[in-house]
């Protein structure tokens, strides 16, 4: 009965989208208040019932209800709860109604808090989004229902994929997609703009809450999956630029220039053809980034030879999406006002040179990304285009970027003055400099680590030079800087905070990539390895049994100079029921650095392959994605930018102070 | 500075940064792709040492050789060619006789492929798209696995294919797929 009810709930949440995309649109062409209006009660009944439907799925889920088809494909009687909960994400269709639920959660926050949005533009927006919804609602329920019953269901689940039963993938998921279908929102935005014909400052203060919130998610999202393959798949890797992960990376990268790109919008009402664009493409290569791994055309982990309808189904939505957006566009765009005039070198123009690297490396990655499905197409060679082509595409031009991001903030609106910029981060190219210095006389091999490592230190120590220089630190006393540090706005706190991420993790990528020492030897119990500065011992091996696996463990002693640091144990796990093995790592954390350790093939012989890493600032990079999300709250909560603030009135709009 | 002035900055600008990426990409596509070949094409097309190669199929059953721990030797087969593949380094967990795998490499001179990243299929679902392909070029593909997958009563216990190159136990059609994590690569081990 309960899979039934789910069924039926997203159907009538179908239903309801379809009012709401049809409704409010037709009020907005008319001009009819009582119609516009429709669309915030569909929008919260939709959320309403996409839940409903949700929670369904959960139910039959945790109760193990083997009659319907997809529990029966991916859950386990003897798994533990928390897995049986997040298998209903674990695969494609309840993935797939995971994201419509969350688009109907973002409809229905549009509804909730966007009252003090114009009404038109807010039932434009809302009947965009029930456009895209009613799109997806027909794709679960026509290709990739997760309610299908079984006739004679079976005594026993087939299990959640194995490598998917572990804490981090649980939320990377939800993560991802909220970050994912949150651009939906600007989508929204700029395509209503663009139906009304009317967009202003107000639009981009409106547009960019929502674009955070999105990005804040998308960030921690891809931090989380990064994270989760580092350990869990055994061989230390963090990014391997698979086409999944570009299909992450490239909204991630067209979303960081949306934000940069509202912000010349809503401060100087300038770049409004070119933000609008941005707004589209971000969802739009979220659509895309759908599209690559729902639909199997590439090879990867998550590209299972999938139902072709189903592509060709996701295909047809992209289609029509990006076709019609890039077309309304096309034929609207001219006629918004020209913005305002500014100087190259000014804080629009780093802002517009942020915009012009982020978007070009996005292109490169998607180049990279799409490049062998073109070719097999056209003339059916096969390729594969590996991490060394976006080391050497996507990395020399992150390069500039990265050395003009302390420049940005300190450079004034309108008309800025660079040798005053570059004075004033003098203290940081010093200290850049330095770093560099001491990096190479430590470790003198490679021109890159001392380079990347300066680099870094420019980043961090230029974004905390934006901070000082505003709160005038050591040129006044410490209690007035401390004043000004408390009344400067978030958002600049937030900017200053999200660049010192950026360089965080960079000083992450450096060591990591540079710095790595890997060992791989075959190993007997009393074997000892060196890995860096520690000795590995192998002690013994012991079996034991989990849930629903069996795992061999291997035991190991770490000393640092003869003396015990610690015992660490990484295993093999067979799972029964797919007869799958995994290998968890183990971590000896110490500093920002890690000692990782994983299993090959445990011999009949007692012999066993064996993998050791140190991984010198590994954390660094995670741990920098973190601030950069923290940075990304930060302007969040600036009280101009909350979502339910009262509407400043329209003299002080034109007003505003420019920062 | 007049706005046609400053459009003028911005397009060249843009242009200018355009021109380095195409430049950078079309340099990286020279040298860094692999193309992907089946032991049949690899048999009919030889390739000269030097250029790198991706060689799809399944592993040849009982030709896995260990003369070390950490070295290993085996056959990649398409049911109508094999190809001698040499690997040092820890194989993904999934490596198994009679499944779906990619090596990744260089063919050395004397005819045997010395590869640097070994691909496996990832659970019983799931094949390489390249190896179904080349798989069903040499018509050792079930049909019926195409439609069988969707309608598989689910729950029945995974049939383990192993040894059978004609039943890859890849079910195209079934449904599990991840959720998009991020940081997945195809389970694979690199040297």
């Amino acid at each position: 009965m309960i899979p039934e009810l789910g069924h039926y709930a997203l159907v009538l949440a179908l239903a309801l989208a379809l009012a709401q995309a049809i409704v409010p649109l037709a009020g907005v062409r008319t001009g009819d208040a009582a119609l516009m209006s429709v669309a915030r009660p569909t929008a919260l009944a939709q959320l309403l019932f996409a839940a409903l439907a949700f929670a369904a799925l959960t139910i039959c889920y945790v109760q193990s209800d083997f009659s319907v088809l997809n529990v029966a494909e991916n859950s386990h009687s003897t798994m533990p709860l928390i897995y049986k909960i997040t298998s209903v994400w674990g695969n494609h269709e309840g993935s797939m109604l995971l994201w419509v639920l969350i688009l109907a959660l973002f409809g229905a926050l549009l509804a909730q808090f966007g009252r003090n949005i114009p009404l038109d533009l807010q039932a434009a927006s809302l009947a965009v989004q029930a456009v895209i919804a009613v799109s997806f609602y027909l794709f679960v329920l026509l290709t990739s229902n997760p309610f299908t019953r079984l006739a004679q269901p079976p005594f026993e689940g087939r299990d959640l994929n194995p490598i998917l039963q572990d804490p981090g993938l649980a939320i990377h998921p939800p993560l991802l997609y909220v970050g994912y279908v949150g651009f939906s929102v600007a989508f929204s935005f700029a395509a209503a703009a663009l139906l009304i014909g009317r967009i202003d400052a107000a639009w981009a203060r409106w547009v960019r809450p929502w674009t955070l919130t999105a990005w804040i998610f998308l960030t921690l999202g891809i931090a989380m999956g990064s994270y989760w393959a580092y350990y869990e798949l055994g061989w230390g890797g963090w990014w391997f630029w698979d086409p999944v992960e570009n299909a992450s990376l490239m909204p991630w990268l067209a979303g960081t220039a949306l934000l940069h790109s509202a912000l010349v919008m809503e401060k100087r009402d300038a770049l409004k053809v070119w933000t609008v664009l941005l707004a589209i493409l971000t969802f739009s290569l979220s659509l895309i980034g759908t599209f690559l791994v729902r639909s199997g055309v590439l090879t990867s982990v998550h590209a299972f030879a999938t139902d072709p309808t189903r592509g060709v189904f996701i295909l047809a939505i992209l289609v029509m999406f990006i076709g019609g957006s890039l077309t309304l566009f096309a034929w609207r765009a001219p006629m918004l006002r020209q913005g305002g005039l500014f100087a190259p070198i000014s804080r629009e123009g780093s802002l517009v040179f942020n915009n012009l690297f982020l978007t070009t490396g996005c292109a490169t990655v998607f180049v990279g990304t799409l490049y062998p499905l073109a070719l097999e197409a056209t003339t059916g060679d096969k390729i594969s285009v590996g991490a060394p082509f976006f080391d050497m595409t996507f990395g020399p031009l992150m390069v500039p970027l990265l050395i003009a991001v302390p420049f940005g903030p300190l450079l004034a609106w309108k008309r800025g003055d660079i040798l005053g910029a570059a004075q004033r981060l003098l203290a940081a190219a010093a200290l850049a400099i330095l770093a560099l210095g001491v990096t190479f006389m430590i470790q003198g091999k490679s021109v890159l680590a001392p380079f990347g490592i300066g680099l870094a230190v420019f980043v961090i120590v230029g974004a905390l030079t934006d901070v000082a220089e505003r709160t005038a630190l050591f040129r006044t006393s410490l209690a007035n800087s401390l004043r000004r540090a408390v009344g400067l706005p978030r958002s600049a706190w937030g900017t200053a905070v999200a660049h010192v991420g950026l360089g965080v993790m960079l000083l992450g990528i450096v060591g990591e990539s540079q710095w790595n020492i890997e060992r791989i030897v075959a190993m007997k119990a009393g074997d000892t390895t060196t890995v860096g500065r520690y000795e590995l011992t192998l002690d013994g091996m012991q079996q034991r049994a989990g849930p629903n696996f069996t795992e061999v463990l291997v035991n190991f002693t770490v000393r640092e100079g003869g003396a015990v640091v610690t015992t660490l144990s990484p295993s093999k796990r067979a799972f029964a029921s797919r007869q799958m093995a995994t290998t968890e790592a183990a971590l000896m954390r110490h500093g920002v650095s890690q000692l990782y350790v994983s299993l090959g093939d445990v011999g009949e012989d007692g012999t066993v392959a064996v993998r050791a890493y140190d991984k010198p600032l590994v954390l660094l990079i995670w741990l920098g994605t973190l601030v950069m999300a923290v940075g990304g709250g930060l302007s969040l909560s600036d009280r101009r930018l909350r979502v339910g603030a009262p509407r400043p009135s329209k003299a002080k709009l034109g007003l505003q102070p420019a920062e | 500075m007049t706005r046609k002035q400053r459009r003028f900055t911005l397009i060249a600008g843009g242009v200018a940064v355009l021109a380095v990426a195409v430049g950078l990409i079309l340099h990286a596509l020279d040298d860094n792709i692999a193309f992907f070949t089946s032991p049949t094409e690899l048999s009919e097309k030889p390739v000269g040492p030097g250029t790198r190669l991706r060689i799809g199929g399944l592993v040849q059953p009982g030709s896995v050789v260990r003369p070390t721990k950490l070295d290993v030797r085996f056959e990649v087969t398409d049911g109508n060619k094999a190809v001698p593949v040499t690997y040092t380094g820890i194989l993904p967990d999934l490596f198994r006789e009679g499944q779906g795998v990619v090596a990744e490499g260089m063919m050395e001179p004397g005819g045997v492929f010395k590869a640097d990243t070994v691909l496996a299929k990832h659970d019983e679902k799931y094949m390489p798209r390249e190896v179904a392909d080349a798989l069903k070029k040499q018509g050792h593909w079930q049909t019926d696995y195409d439609k069988a997958g969707a309608k598989a009563p689910a729950g029945s216990p995974a049939s383990p294919a192993a040894g059978s190159p004609a039943a890859p136990g890849a079910a195209p059609g079934a449904s599990s797929a991840l959720p998009a994590p991020v940081g997945t690569a195809v389970a694979g081990a690199t040297r």
